[in-house]
């Protein structure tokens, strides 16, 4: 893991996540901020996985369980795009909270793969 | 009736929390019991099972129909009671349940551990609002039938 990519990730994805819900409570429905938030959100755990692949080649070993690590990681990247699905089953103001909801959850997610990667926290 | 027992509105972000919540559960104590069982099992045990409660829960919100109402209502109130129960059991005697500590950030920390406090308290907060949820979404459907 690369500890500046993560902190980059983790504030992207609390700025959206932010982002999405000031836009949902002011009634905004899904736009291009939003959707593009998440997307962006989703590109990141993308290249955070083929860091995690690669890491370990360059002698960037996980301190903490690789297991624990991963179902972090799997589970992160499967829920952006199912909250986005279910955002979109109705479009209206909520979509963009659930949204905000799911970034915000990726940012506590990243978090924790910090703490297990590079601290060994549990 | 149908229309209005569909999740709409503010009830699709509960429903999403609910579902965060039990990927977050479920992917712990599948951890938990895969790396480290022997440290405390029933904790672990009880972890699995609030994890099942919230996959449950999570579909029954969904779900339309008097049945999966029913089946929410059920499970939301053994999480509230679950968290009750575990959160001060967690505080007060630790031992009780086999924990060696009550740290909710450790490593045998539960969802339900310390009221849910490792998990911002969602899971104390959650079961209250989806019990508020489900009691307003009920009156409708009284209403309109």
């Amino acid at each position: 893991m690369i500890t500046w990519f993560a902190f980059v990730q983790i504030g992207i994805a609390a700025l959206g996540g932010v982002l999405c819900l000031v836009l949902g409570f002011a009634g905004r429905k899904p736009n291009d901020y939003s959707l593009g938030s998440a997307a962006l959100v989703e590109l990141l755990l993308v290249v955070q996985l083929v860091i995690a692949i690669v890491a370990p080649f360059a002698g960037n070993h996980s301190t903490g369980n690789p297991l624990e690590f991963y179902i972090y990681l799997v589970s992160a990247l499967i829920m952006v795009p199912l909250a986005v699905f279910w955002a979109l089953v109705q479009r209206d103001r909520w979509s963009t909270v659930v949204v905000g909801v799911a970034n915000l959850a990726i940012a506590v997610m990243v978090f924790r793969m910090y703490e297990i990667w590079c601290l060994g926290i549990a | 009736m149908a229309t209005q027992n569909r999740t709409t509105g503010v009830g699709r972000v509960l429903v999403v929390v609910y579902g965060i919540l039990a990927v977050a559960a479920t992917g712990r104590s599948v951890f938990q019991i895969i790396d480290r069982f022997h440290e405390a099992p029933v904790a672990f045990s009880l972890s699995a099972l609030s994890a099942v409660v919230y996959i449950v829960a999570t579909v029954a919100l969904v779900a339309p129909g008097d049945v999966w109402y029913r089946v929410a209502l059920v499970t939301i109130s053994f999480e509230l009671l679950g968290v009750l129960v575990i959160g001060t059991i967690t505080l007060v005697s630790p031992n009780l349940i086999g924990l060696a500590s009550n740290d909710p950030f450790g490593r045998t920390a539960t969802v339900w551990s310390s009221y849910g406090l490792g998990y911002l308290l969602v899971p104390l907060v959650l079961p209250v609002l989806g019990l508020l949820y489900l009691r307003r979404r009920g009156r409708a459907v009284a209403e309109a039938a």
